[in-house]
């Protein structure tokens, strides 16, 4: 019984289970780990992978090599991490083919390679079980070489959602096994009440990590409370926020925590079928969630009579087919049901009446993963960190304008200052600071003034933006606010469903509107008419998409509202951004005659001889700025 | 029996009554596009919106979708109300300027200026031509198709299709389009409707089939019409001489 396919029955079973996981995890021979998510896998990770199972099988060496999920660490990207008995776990960053050889390599003499080395782990807290994982101390050999708890991307994070990504290989289900995984919901079954689960996630003031912050616990409960059958439970893996990636790694890097997170909430709310609504555009994370349903359904965690029980419960997946608006819960709903993806009103609200009608509780994939661990750990273990009001850690993609653009988790009621100052080791150098974009195209920009904000569901509310599902966009002075104003107009009037004529036409009007301006044809009363518009969008709408759809350009207005008085007043763009308003024009004095932009001019709008002073052609001149980069006395000039 | 606050009218209403409806009974007027007492609520037009619970935690939902519940209390002419209206009819005029519904009702929210680009469409993609088509011909002919600012009423495909029987239902319900069935005429009758109306719904002029079916005029075969469309029964070639040209179209209601 229990063999590596066997059936997963009872506690003892998952023990085995996990003492295996455990072998592969830390192996008595070294290990070596890529990081093939997606992210990886667009940088050449799948090349690094092969270079270096060749490298080890060429010279038959005794090394585990195992793919592994996304740490987060996406500026570094691929990575290769190497495990050795007795030496901290260390971290190489930006590794190509060559490079893997020389690591595989360097291993049998003990030679760390330390000026790749980009970080070494000697041990972290496994939130699930709070047993520590210890690799090793130091080893001299890594000297310089700094600690991931060292590193500011990583000294403030708390990977609780995340607690997997980047460690286990995951395909296997072992491993997850082995990192306490699975044994929450042994207890939900053999030693919990429906009703204890769903107090344990109200204790834990765990609120929606899709964007809108409802209390999950309240949900279930509404879910409970209802007497129609079968319920269905729905794990919302839609994300669609430009920028915003963290349910997608979640689920390549530990889809097992999803599908365990979603049989606990099948038990507390009775639920007997579950639906994984996932994108089309996730292609890996769908082949991931396929096996992880496979293997868990083949060892009995889902399925008849999970770990002896009489619970039953299934999971299939439908994959959405790109359409923002889908990440509504109606309109989710309605797509799974084969219906165009409209939302309709609420009440009667999804867990009153959902899929096929019956009670429904949709969450995110990140609400969904922390559900072991408030099981596991309880619900008041779960709130010590956080604010008043949200509780927990969140995940966000922390990109744009930063040195460190990053997959992060951290507790909630940090400040904005610190993610982005910390963790993001700040704007580049030479650029200053000017607004973070949080919450998607459903969210705002928030302005320097107010970096010291705690990040909670009410405060960033407050301050005109979402917390939304986790995107972190940070802008320095080369953006222009309207630009990006007009950008998310644009993206939003493309996603609306169009059911509702407020949307629908609103949107399209500011859309319009805001690109006059950007060209130079703005009027002042522009401004006073796109707010009136915002407000009327954001009331008469029906569901979430379009209530929230003026925020970006509403907070560019409220924060950056000189920008756009720039534009439309003196037809200028600050940020010198907006093609029409702005002119190239190339400085006589600082010229050298070089004419690298002669030939990077795809235009052919640049005149002028070799060695002699060259000159832009206003009319041809299509802004591009493949000028400005290449020209090295810096003589191109942008007004 | 929810009781229910409209106006401050406090009222019991029946189960699964719409604010709508309910406000409709004590007479209160609430503008609507997309809504018709015959087809099922939609939401879309987004013009009954009503503002729900007490401010500042008061929201605006549409009547029309809105089913009372125990306790709610209602505005229908809320100064936000009011406001979030007149704006919409601004983007209603702006989208459909040479709609006479939408003219009148703007101009009598008091509407008088537009300070929108006039995009001269011809749909306010209400829906009610595809529900009537669904729920009343029990056809289901068309539908929506596309999203954002490219949706729009279109037979699957592009594809004319076999269960669409040229009722005209889609034409008769739309608020949009001038021309109004007038109920049987005499059978001499020239409406001419084929060819002074574009029907928003069935963007296909030349299939477009007059409701007043059979229409003299199509089946003359005219210049609109090259293909007369197929019967199993010919009705007898029409009387010419007694044809009156006088009506013209029939516009308005």
């Amino acid at each position: 019984m229990s063999a590596a396919t066997g059936r997963i029955a009872k506690l003892t079973h998952l023990r085995q289970a996990a003492t295996r996981g455990r072998r592969a995890l830390l192996p008595p021979q070294p290990k070596i780990l890529v990081g093939l998510g997606s992210c990886g896998l667009a940088t050449g990770a799948d090349e690094v992978y092969r270079a270096i199972r060749e490298e080890v099988e060429r010279h038959r060496l005794p090394y585990l090599v195992s793919p592994t999920g996304c740490i987060g660490w996406c500026s570094q990207e691929p990575l290769v991490d190497v495990q050795l008995p007795g030496a901290p776990r260390v971290t190489y960053g930006r590794v190509d083919a060559q490079r893997a050889r020389e690591i595989v390599r360097g291993i049998a003499e003990s030679d760390f390679k330390p000026r790749w080395a980009i970080g070494m782990l000697t041990g972290y807290e496994n939130p699930l079980t709070g047993a520590r994982l210890r690799y090793a101390k130091q080893s001299a050999r890594l000297d310089g070489v700094p600690r991931y708890e060292d590193l500011p991307l990583f000294r403030h994070q708390v990977r609780w959602a995340a607690r997997n990504c980047g460690v286990i290989d995951p395909a296997s289900l072992d491993e997850y096994i082995a990192r306490g995984g699975y044994f929450a919901l042994q207890q939900a079954l053999a030693k919990m009440q429906p009703q204890e689960i769903i107090a344990e996630v109200t204790q834990a003031g765990l609120r929606g990590r899709g964007g809108a912050g409802f209390p999950t616990g309240r949900k279930w409960e509404a879910v409970a409370q209802q007497k129609a059958t079968p319920k269905c439970v729905i794990c919302n893996a839609d994300e669609g926020d430009p920028g915003a990636y963290m349910n997608r790694t979640l689920l390549e890097s530990d889809p097992h925590s999803v599908l365990e997170g979603m049989a606990i909430g099948a038990r507390a709310m009775g639920a007997a079928e579950g639906v994984i609504y996932v994108r089309d555009e996730y292609p890996l994370a769908v082949t991931r969630l396929r096996d992880a349903i496979r293997q868990a359904e083949t060892a009995g965690l889902l399925g008849e009579g999970i770990f002896g029980s009489s619970f039953s419960f299934r999971i299939r997946i439908v994959k959405g087919a790109g359409a923002f608006v889908c990440g509504e819960e109606t309109a989710l709903i309605a797509s799974i049901e084969g219906r165009a993806g409209e939302p309709r009103q609420r009440p009667p609200f999804p867990a009153q009446r959902g899929l096929n009608g019956k009670p429904t509780c949709i969450n995110n994939v990140e609400t969904w993963a922390d559900i072991p661990l408030i099981v596991m750990r309880g619900g008041d273990w779960y709130s010590r960190l956080g604010t008043k009001s949200s509780k927990g850690t969140k995940t966000f993609c922390l990109v744009g304008s930063v040195k460190n653009p990053a997959l992060i988790e951290v507790p909630l009621g940090i400040t904005l200052r610190q993610v982005v100052e910390e963790i993001g080791g700040g704007v580049p150098e030479g650029h200053e600071f000017k607004a973070i974009q949080t919450g998607g195209p459903s969210g705002g920009c928030i302005p320097a003034s107010q970096l010291d904000l705690e990040v909670d569901y009410e405060s960033l509310a407050q301050a005109g933006a979402i917390m939304g599902s986790g995107g972190m966009i940070v802008m320095d002075d080369t953006s222009c606010m309207v630009d990006i104003a007009k950008y998310f107009l644009g993206f939003l009037a493309d996603e609306s469903c169009g059911k509702c004529f407020s949307c629908r036409e609103g949107l399209r009007q500011m859309h319009e509107i805001v690109t006059r301006i950007t060209e130079g044809e703005g009027r002042e009363e522009d401004l006073p008419l796109l707010e009136e518009l915002g407000w009327m969008v954001r009331e008469t709408s029906l569901c979430g998409l379009g209530q929230t759809a003026p925020n970006p350009l509403l907070s560019t207005l409220r924060y950056f509202r000189d920008e756009y008085l720039a534009h439309v007043k003196e037809k200028r763009c600050p940020a010198k951004v907006c093609r029409k308003l702005i002119t190239y024009r190339i400085d006589p004095v600082l010229c050298n005659g070089c004419g690298a932009c002669v030939r990077v001019c795809s235009s052919t709008a640049i005149l002028g001889e070799k060695k002699k002073l060259h000159t832009i052609d206003d009319a041809r001149c299509t802004k591009c700025g493949s000028c400005l980069e290449v020209c090295q006395p810096k003589a191109v000039l942008v007004e | 029996m929810p009781k229910l606050t409209i106006n401050g009218i406090r009222t019991d209403v029946e189960r699964g009554t719409t604010v709508l409806e309910a406000a409709k009974f004590f007479g209160i007027p609430i503008p609507t596009l997309c809504h018709d007492d015959g087809l099922k609520p939609y939401g879309a037009c987004r013009l009954c919106v009503v503002e729900v619970g007490t401010p500042p935690k008061s929201k605006l939902l549409s009547a029309c979708t809105l089913l009372a519940e125990e306790g709610m209390v209602v505005q229908t002419h809320s100064k936000r109300v009011e406001r979030a209206r007149q704006l919409l009819l601004e983007l209603y005029v702006a989208t459909c300027p040479q709609s006479k519904t939408i003219q009148d009702l703007a101009s009598s929210h008091g509407l008088r200026r537009v300070r929108l680009e006039p995009k001269n469409e011809d749909c306010i993609q209400c829906g009610k031509c595809v529900r009537m088509c669904a729920e009343q011909m029990m056809a289901g002919a068309i539908g929506f198709a596309y999203r954002g600012a490219n949706r729009e009423v279109i037979f699957p495909f592009h594809r004319r299709s076999d269960v669409c029987r040229q009722c005209g239902a889609c034409m008769y319900i739309c608020p949009v389009v001038e021309l109004r069935c007038q109920g049987a005429s005499a059978e001499t009758t020239l409406c001419s409707g084929c060819i002074n109306f574009s029907p928003a719904c069935l963007n296909y002029h030349d299939h477009a089939m007059c409701f007043l079916d059979p229409c003299v005029a199509c089946e003359l075969a005219g210049p609109l019409h090259p293909a007369p469309v197929k019967r199993t029964e010919k009705p007898k070639p029409p009387d010419l001489s007694a044809a009156r040209l006088d009506a013209g179209p029939h516009v308005g209601k």
